[in-house]
């Protein structure tokens, strides 16, 4: 997805390196494998990003400048628009998954914006005014109070005691993540896709993708950029 | 990081959770937070969980122990990036201080 822009701008010193947060490290593979990148494309079982980076939902983007400072904090990062805001929805899916695709075809994305501010930032580095001072970079990062970073250990329970084969004890934990950081669409998303892979609603949970994305409204679902 | 008991080895500590024992206390980075008194081997995870403000989640059911990451701040208390370390899809270890002096965009994705 992100090898195109690569292309255009390793050559001028950037590198670009993805990573999956995916507690099915096979179901990130087959991803990767179809299409393999020249750029180094990770996977991050324990959803550490969170942790480190305060990732709360993907795709998410991270500028570190050559000094290995981070210049602007994780934001919402789309290499150009979904091919979904124009596909037609096709006749004859169950209701619930055509319900999703018109809830999904709501969800604003600023590509061209973020795309024109990292070339931006490609060519002009610390000139750049989307290179973001320190002091701005902990500022925009996201509160963490102790119930998130309580859920961060939670997730990181369940994410350990799934790996383990102990389903229903990790969901315990995941519940409780999910109840500590609700706005945490990794934490959510990811529990749901290992009880259901259209993540419906289940016994385990008590949220879906549909249920909380309409609670939050789909226009909400991801912050407007601030460049 | 996860734990079976409630201490751990500085060294696994240290790699665990991206926090460095130094003289002048816990540093993140440049960050450092003084420490009342010199950490002994093992790290008691109790006290560092109190000193650091990292919540100590403990599974009596499957004898685990999980610390969170620091809380009252915010996400990033530094703009000094980790040193993040996880494995490629092809299972080897990529280190993020590996491409210092280029750089970098990292992208959040999953397959979910």
């Amino acid at each position: 997805m992100w090898q195109e822009l690569r292309n255009e701008l390793h050559p001028k010193g950037l590198e670009i390196v993805t990573i999956g947060l995916d507690a099915n490290v096979e179901a990130a593979r087959d991803v990767i494998s179809t299409n393999p990148p020249e750029h180094p494309s990770l996977i991050d079982q324990q959803h550490v990003l969170g942790a480190l980076f305060g990732v709360v939902n993907v795709p998410s983007g991270i500028w570190i400048d050559e000094q290995g400072m981070i210049v602007r904090p994780p934001e919402p990062a789309f290499p150009k628009p979904s091919p979904l805001l124009d596909a037609p929805i096709p006749e004859g899916l169950p209701d619930m998954v055509r319900e999703m695709l018109q809830e999904a075809k709501k969800i604003k994305a600023e590509p061209e914006l973020y795309v024109s501010a990292l070339r931006d930032w490609v060519e002009r580095g610390s000139e750049s005014a989307y290179a973001l001072p320190p002091d701005e970079v902990i500022e925009r990062s996201r509160p963490r109070p102790i119930e998130e970073a309580t859920a961060a250990a939670h997730f990181e329970l369940g994410e350990h005691l799934h790996a383990q084969g102990n389903v229903e004890r990790a969901a315990h934990h995941w519940r409780e993540a999910h109840r500590l950081h609700p706005e945490n669409w990794t934490y959510k998303r990811q529990a749901w896709s290992l009880a259901d892979p259209v993540q419906g609603p289940t016994d385990l949970y008590e949220g879906s993708w549909l249920g909380d994305v309409r609670k939050t409204g789909a226009e909400n679902y991801y912050p407007p950029l601030d460049m | 990081m996860i734990s079976t008991s409630t201490t751990v080895t500085r060294a696994d500590f240290e790699k665990q959770t991206g926090w460095h024992i130094k003289p002048e206390g816990a540093c993140w980075g440049e960050r450092c937070i003084p420490l009342p008194e010199p950490v002994s081997e093992p790290i008691d995870l109790a006290a560092i969980s109190t000193h650091l403000s990292m919540p100590l989640v403990h599974d009596e059911e499957a004898g685990l122990w999980a610390l969170g990451p620091e809380s009252g701040g915010t996400a990033l208390m530094t703009a000094q990036a980790a040193d993040l370390m996880l494995p490629d899809w092809r299972n080897e270890t990529f280190s993020l201080s590996s491409l210092r002096g280029k750089k970098v965009l990292l992208i959040a994705w999953a397959s979910w």
